[in-house]
């Protein structure tokens, strides 16, 4: 029984990440109704553009913020001269450009930083989290960081008159337009927030995984997985499916003889499908009629 | 002009492709085929195997052509099916010792039925959920084939050394040019069976479900056989390209079908067009050249030129060189008009 607690602990350690990836990809998703596979490589990038301010002498908090602005202005530059020519394309072509995407930033960060792993720091600290030898205080400080990152989104999204525009913008944008929101430029939102999110996700992942190029392509993958378990439109969903895939990943790798590290992504990733061909829009996602 | 672009660029998702748009001409085809006929009498050895892969993943994207474009379902487990079909090549021919030639159905059908089968639960998953479902295939497998269990057929991590078969009747040519040319045949076999099949009932029934899955049912398609269907027909075109594949390379290892192979089928079917099957060409020389123009260009930055050149591509052309053809057979129908 000991065993079976310890495990969902160090299970709700590793979720915090995805669920910080997750709520990035939810985010965009939001914004343009598809998943950006360029969203690890973008917070990766954010991070370590948080990396060199911090060589360069600039305080924690002060590099978290400055990140956050150049994050949030990056993601609205990458819309504007990228994706927004693409806007009437086809999906799939969409699709082709995010992995352009993702190979020019992967590309670009390993020629100006290389490829060489470094250390993050945490502004939480790595002691034990009330002594509990599972969860240090940088895991918990994440959690909490999600957490307030999701009430935020919450109180955004249902109560300012700028969150409920993006809101009207990607589910109806006929509808939205006629009455004045400027649809375009809710886009250009979106993704500044999603890579803004990316961005602390980044920096409170960094600290577990370290810091180099490929540090966000097996988080990436799980983000996607966990955001698809808990439903795509539900940020909250996004959020308890991240916890819910680091469980999963811990205990089948503790339970199922014979599991190594190579099978647990696998076998995680299969429970992951079972759930969905049972519950097709996700856990908590909002089912979608279909109309002819 | 004008006409031409503004159909080519309202198009939905998958957009529906009138029936005839899906082939070429005749004269265009026997162009093609004249210039894959007498291209490697020309050139080196090695050029030659290129455009043996080049065949090959032209097959590999034409499968995933039928699936998505032909069907609407979207899939990231190409590189799965394509690994299926490899190792049930190189285990027929080295450890039952059977002829080249004759395992390249047994991979086929093998591939068609887990198609087949992975098609059911795929049945009630669409568009992202589906790509998660088809994206743990594919990356699962690798990790399947290097399990201890399967080791004395697979090989595990070392993969399997297959042997390049002789061209046959003492036929004065290479194995290379030998393996071009059975490749060849294959692919325009295949080529033709696609063709016929999208012009078929079933073909109809494919792109009835992709246009609207609903309609169709009313309309009396059984939706679910039919999806099911073409998750098979694809595996089972992949199957015979891993097959190929697995004779051509001389070897099988889990490492070589990773996502990547899945995620590149993917660009060559976008880069080609989607939904229009002779792209499928196209779509495989952009896979298998640009990566290596990239690396000629600048060693360092390989992969943000590959990105800066597919990005290019997409602003050129959304749709891929389908709609240059559109644009060319525009041109054409007013010169000759004149």
């Amino acid at each position: 029984m000991e065993l079976l607690t310890n495990q969902v602990l160090a299970g709700i350690a590793t979720g915090a990440i995805y669920a910080c990836m997750a709520l990035a990809v939810v985010m965009i998703y939001q914004a343009i109704d598809h998943l950006n596979f360029a969203q690890g490589e973008m917070a990766m990038f954010s991070t370590f553009i948080s990396w060199q301010l911090l060589q360069w002498g600039v305080p924690y908090w002060g590099a978290f913020v400055l990140t956050l602005a150049l994050s949030f202005a990056g993601g609205i530059l990458i819309e504007r001269l990228l994706f927004k020519p693409l806007a009437k394309a086809p999906i799939l072509t969409n699709v082709a450009g995010f992995i352009a995407l993702y190979a020019i930033i992967n590309s670009v960060a390993g020629l100006i930083w290389d490829f060489t792993i470094k250390q993050y720091p945490t502004p939480f600290g790595s002691s034990p989290f009330l002594g509990s030898q599972l969860i240090s205080t940088h895991q918990a400080g994440m959690i909490g960081v999600t957490i307030l990152l999701l009430i935020g989104l919450f109180f955004f999204f249902r109560f300012t008159r700028m969150g409920l525009a993006m809101r009207a913008a990607a589910s109806v944008p006929e509808s939205a337009r006629l009455v004045g929101i400027n649809t375009s430029w809710m886009i250009a939102l979106g993704w500044g927030m999603a890579a803004a999110i990316g961005s602390i996700a980044g920096m409170m992942i960094a600290p577990v995984v370290f810091l180099e190029p490929n540090m966000m392509l097996g988080v990436l993958i799980y983000g996607f997985a966990a955001a698809v378990l808990g439903g795509l439109t539900s940020p909250f969903g996004a959020v308890v499916g991240g916890f819910l895939v680091g469980i999963f990943e811990n205990l089948v790798g503790t339970y199922i003889p014979g599991v190594g590290n190579e099978l647990k992504l696998p076998i995680a990733l299969a429970l992951i499908v079972t759930v969905l061909v049972v519950k097709p829009a996700g856990l908590f996602g909002r089912p979608i009629v279909k109309r002819v | 002009m004008s006409a031409v672009q503004e159909t080519v660029t309202d198009a939905p998702a998958v957009e529906a492709v009138p029936k005839r748009a899906m082939t070429l001409g005749t004269g265009t085809s026997l162009v093609m085929l004249a210039l894959l006929i007498a291209a490697p009498l020309f050139v080196k050895n090695f050029i030659i195997f290129q455009m043996t892969m080049l065949l090959i993943y032209g097959l590999a994207v034409l499968a995933l052509n039928i699936l998505t474009g032909g069907s609407g379902q979207f899939s990231l487990g190409q590189s799965a099916f394509y690994a299926v079909g490899a190792y049930t090549s190189a285990i027929l021919m080295e450890h039952v010792g059977m002829n080249y030639a004759l395992t390249l159905p047994i991979a086929g059908l093998v591939c068609f039925v887990f198609g087949f089968l992975f098609g059911q639960p795929a049945l009630r998953l669409s568009g992202v959920y589906l790509a998660l479902a088809t994206f743990a295939l594919a990356t699962a497998m690798p990790q399947l084939l290097k399990l201890g269990y399967f080791e004395h057929w697979t090989g595990g991590v070392q993969g399997l050394v297959v042997t390049k078969p002789d061209a046959p009747f003492g036929l004065p040519i290479s194995q290379d040019m030998w393996l071009y040319y059975f490749t060849l045949v294959i692919t325009i076999a295949i080529y033709i069976f696609s063709v016929n099949l999208l012009k078929s009932r079933s073909g109809r029934a494919f792109m009835a479900i992709r246009d609207n899955e609903i309609a169709a049912s009313a309309m009396g398609i059984n939706v679910a056989l039919y999806k099911t269907l073409a998750f098979g027909v694809s595996a089972g075109i992949t199957g015979v390209a891993g097959g190929l594949g697995a004779i051509a390379v001389q070897f099988v290892a889990p490492d070589g079908y990773t996502i990547t192979l899945a995620i590149s089928l993917f660009l060559g079917m976008v880069v080609g067009g989607v939904g229009w099957l002779p792209g499928s060409i196209v779509g495989s020389a952009f896979i298998i050249f640009v990566p290596n123009i990239a690396e000629g260009i600048s060693k360092g930055l390989s992969g943000a030129v590959f990105g800066v050149i597919l990005f290019l591509v997409i602003y050129l052309v959304p749709h891929g060189a389908r709609q240059v053809a559109l644009v060319a057979q525009h041109l054409v129908g007013k010169l000759k008009q004149r």
